[in-house]
């Protein structure tokens, strides 16, 4: 089971649920949520080539770290603008939020 | 310092006039009736330095006394030079129309006392003088021809001086269109020579055929000297296009003696006589022709007119025509010579004309009778006695153009005569018509120019109302005629070599040796033949002079025959009414020119109004309305209504749907992002 394809699938199974999760949940931290397991399933990936690519340094790693910051960084904002939408329209539904409705 | 005094001396009398002009046209008005002084005063100082000129051919130099050129312009290999050639055929010339041009100026003092145009009137005489000093000087053709033209303005301006009168507007225009045919001929003759030889130089060109530049061509260089010839057709009045001098005479008086007998006139034969060297045989043949024509045709015509001024007009065309004829024969010398004693003595003619009618003028407004043409001969008679000054200076110079022994015109006419007996003797055959037309022109001039004396000073006043108040002329006017009368003696061309009356050695011969002509004539056989003729040639000519005054002493003085029962039978055969009408020649050329480049014009004005700006240019104007209409129909119904409008439509319409799937929940933008990567990915996979 050590090889490239158990990665990738797992990491295929991770965005999928990901995607699903944001398509589908109405409030906007579990689409957060959706969000992180996206982010965390490009890792896998990134992690999984490194290991199997023949790459002999640490790009693959280097990148993860990157998207670890990075979304440490986008739940900082993301939670600060979900804070500010309840704090607007009283709820934290994403239906809701439907100003940009033409 | 030495050599330059002769270009001096030539540059001064060139521009003097010119200077005279110049004055006159931008202060002529503030000098009014003083105007005159300044033109006497630069003309006066022109005639002193042509006579220090003049003094210079009893040296008899064989050399030119003044020769020299500057450039002008180049044009790649194109040079054009303006420059001075004077000799002694040029000195002469100057002095004639020095001499003639201040006479003429002093006369119209009194001449044109009153005049509304004084000081223009000077003006003009002041840049005629400029320009025919300008041919006289001129050492190339192309110079001569810029001054051609000069003179041909100035007597444009004079013909026209009285252009309120219609008769002298139509004359101007007529005697500059006229000339125009004959200038294009030169030009296209110069440029000719130009072209074959390379040069406008007159000595370039003598020496250029003298080299041989046409030996292969002989024919060319002819024609080339025809055309050049033409330019003194017209300006020398020969025929066929002598029609404008005699309408010329509606200029002033004095005009017609300076520019229309004594300078202008003479420019052609002056021309011919510079060219001379370069003119073949063929061509002075041709030349001769048209001399003797002019020379025979003007003097019938001169007979029947009663014009004073119209007579001694015709009487002109028929000496132009004797010396253009001299010099088509090659007696260079005869046709030069006649030049000068006609100068003289033709001036003093039209001067006293002039003085006669002045005369008339006045006594016709004094008894308030403005419609008795005071040219008309007929209306005069008797007026020896009441203008004596003038008609003895008439008499003289009338004296003077029959040939009469002792006068100038005696000396030159025989030579013209000789020229043409010798050119028969060498030629034969048709030639004879040369001095047939000579001798009975001669014959003719002296009845015609007796006739004129007889009606106009002799028998009975027409009208003794007009008589009673006929004066004689001011000194102003009277002197010139002294002068010129006494100028007609035979005496004053001969000195001081020959007092005989008989013999026209003298100076003049001495001064104006025969020249090499370059072209194929040979002068030494036409000199021989010239010394040959003389004495028979005189014989004749003082034998017709003689019959010719006789038949005018019968006529008109003794009343022996009746003029107009003679005019009645001649008339049985139409020669009458032929010579009263100028052989009709004015009225050939109005059916033959005229008419037909009216009717052309008409067909043209009608080609042009009805059929191309009625049919052609309305036909596009409508066609072109009528294409908009359909254009504007199409743009707007079709481009604007469906195409423009369309493109709003369908955008409208498509936003219009696609606005619902902007319904603001971001999970419905992710999931269509979602597919269309779905989409990508199975697009991809399948190619």
């Amino acid at each position: 089971m050590d090889s490239l394809q158990s990665y990738l699938i797992i990491a295929a199974i991770l965005f999928s649920i990901g995607i699903y999760g944001v398509i589908t949940r109405k409030n906007a931290i579990a689409i957060l949520m959706g969000i992180e397991l996206i982010l965390n399933s490009a890792n896998i990936n990134f992690i999984a080539f490194n290991r199997f690519g023949g790459m002999e340094n640490l790009d693959g790693h280097v990148f993860s770290i990157f998207v670890i910051v990075l979304a440490a960084a986008e739940a900082a904002v993301a939670l600060a603008i979900v804070i500010n939408l309840f704090k607007n329209i009283g709820s934290v539904d994403v239906d809701d939020a439907d100003l940009l409705k033409g | 310092m030495m050599e330059n005094i002769p270009l001096t001396l030539a540059l001064l009398n060139l521009f003097l006039p010119l200077i005279s002009f110049i004055i006159l046209i931008f202060f002529g008005k503030k000098l009014g009736s003083y105007a005159h002084w300044v033109s006497l005063a630069l003309i006066g100082l022109m005639l002193c330095i042509t006579g220090s000129l003049f003094v210079n051919i009893f040296h008899n130099s064989e050399t030119p006394i003044l020769s020299t050129s500057i450039q002008w312009f180049t044009t790649g290999s194109f040079t054009v030079e303006l420059g001075f050639l004077i000799n002694n055929v040029a000195v002469i010339m100057l002095f004639v129309v020095a001499l003639i041009s201040s006479l003429v100026h002093l006369y119209s003092v009194g001449y044109m006392k009153g005049d509304p145009r004084y000081s223009r009137y000077f003006a003009y005489l002041g840049i005629f003088t400029f320009s025919m000093n300008g041919i006289v000087l001129a050492d190339s053709l192309i110079m001569m021809y810029i001054f051609w033209e000069l003179v041909g303005l100035s007597s444009y301006l004079l013909i026209g001086f009285w252009f309120e009168k219609d008769s002298a507007a139509d004359a101007c225009k007529k005697a500059f269109l006229t000339n125009r045919v004959g200038d294009i001929g030169m030009f296209i003759g110069i440029m000719i020579l130009f072209f074959a030889i390379g040069t406008f130089q007159i000595d370039g060109l003598i020496e250029g055929v003298r080299n041989g530049a046409f030996t292969d061509n002989m024919t060319l260089l002819t024609i080339a000297g025809i055309l050049v010839f033409m330019g003194a057709v017209g300006k020398s009045a020969q025929f066929p296009l002598h029609i404008w001098l005699p309408d010329a005479m509606e200029g002033p008086t004095p005009v017609s003696a300076l520019i229309h007998a004594a300078t202008m006139v003479a420019a052609g034969v002056y021309m011919v006589v510079r060219i001379f060297p370069i003119l073949t045989p063929d061509a002075l043949e041709i030349i001769a022709y048209v001399g003797g024509i002019t020379a025979i045709m003007a003097a019938i015509i001169a007979v029947t007119q009663n014009d004073i001024k119209r007579v001694l007009a015709y009487s002109t065309v028929s000496q132009l025509g004797y010396m253009i004829m001299a010099l088509g024969v090659g007696a260079y010398q005869a046709g030069f010579f006649h030049l000068t004693t006609h100068a003289m003595f033709k001036a003093c003619l039209f001067l006293c004309s002039g003085s006669v009618i002045h005369a008339m003028h006045h006594a016709l407004n004094e008894i308030k009778d403005h419609d008795t043409d005071s040219q008309d001969m007929r209306n005069m008679g008797g007026l020896k006695d009441k203008m004596p000054i003038t008609f003895w200076a008439m008499l003289f110079a009338t004296l003077a153009i029959s040939g009469v022994p002792f006068f100038s015109g005696f000396l030159s006419k025989d030579a013209v005569l000789a020229g043409t007996l010798s050119y028969y003797n060498l030629h034969h055959g048709w030639t004879i018509f040369l001095p047939l037309a000579g001798f009975s022109a001669a014959l003719i001039t002296a009845f015609y120019m007796f006739r004129l004396i007889f009606l106009t000073f002799f028998g009975k006043p027409a009208n003794d109302k007009v008589y009673s108040h006929i004066n004689e002329s001011p000194i102003l006017m009277t002197f010139p005629l002294i002068l010129l009368a006494v100028l007609s003696f035979a005496l004053f061309f001969t000195i001081p070599f020959s007092l005989n009356p008989l013999d026209s050695h003298g100076w003049f011969t001495n001064a104006v040796p025969m020249i090499e002509n370059v072209a194929g004539l040979d002068m030494h056989e036409v000199e021989e033949g010239i010394h040959h003729a003389h004495y028979s040639a005189m014989g004749i000519s003082l034998v017709v002079a003689t019959i010719g005054i006789f038949l005018a002493v019968l006529f008109y003085l003794l009343k022996k025959v009746d003029a107009n029962k003679v005019a009645g039978v001649a008339n049985k055969l139409r020669l009458y009414n032929l010579s009263l009408n100028k052989f009709y020649i004015d009225e050939i050329y109005n059916l033959i020119i005229y008419k037909p480049f009216l009717a052309l014009s008409w067909l043209c004005s009608k080609i042009d109004w009805d059929i191309y700006d009625k049919i052609f240019i309305n036909g596009w104007g409508w066609l072109t309305i009528k294409l908009s209409d359909k254009s504007g129909e199409f743009d707007y119904n079709w481009l604007d209504q469906k195409v423009v409008d369309g493109f709003g439509k369908i955008t409208q319409y498509v936003g219009n749907n696609l606005k619902l799937t902007q319904n603001g929940v971001v999970q419905n933008y992710l999931l269509g992002g979602m597919l269309g990567v779905l989409l990508l990915i199975v697009l991809i996979q399948q190619f």
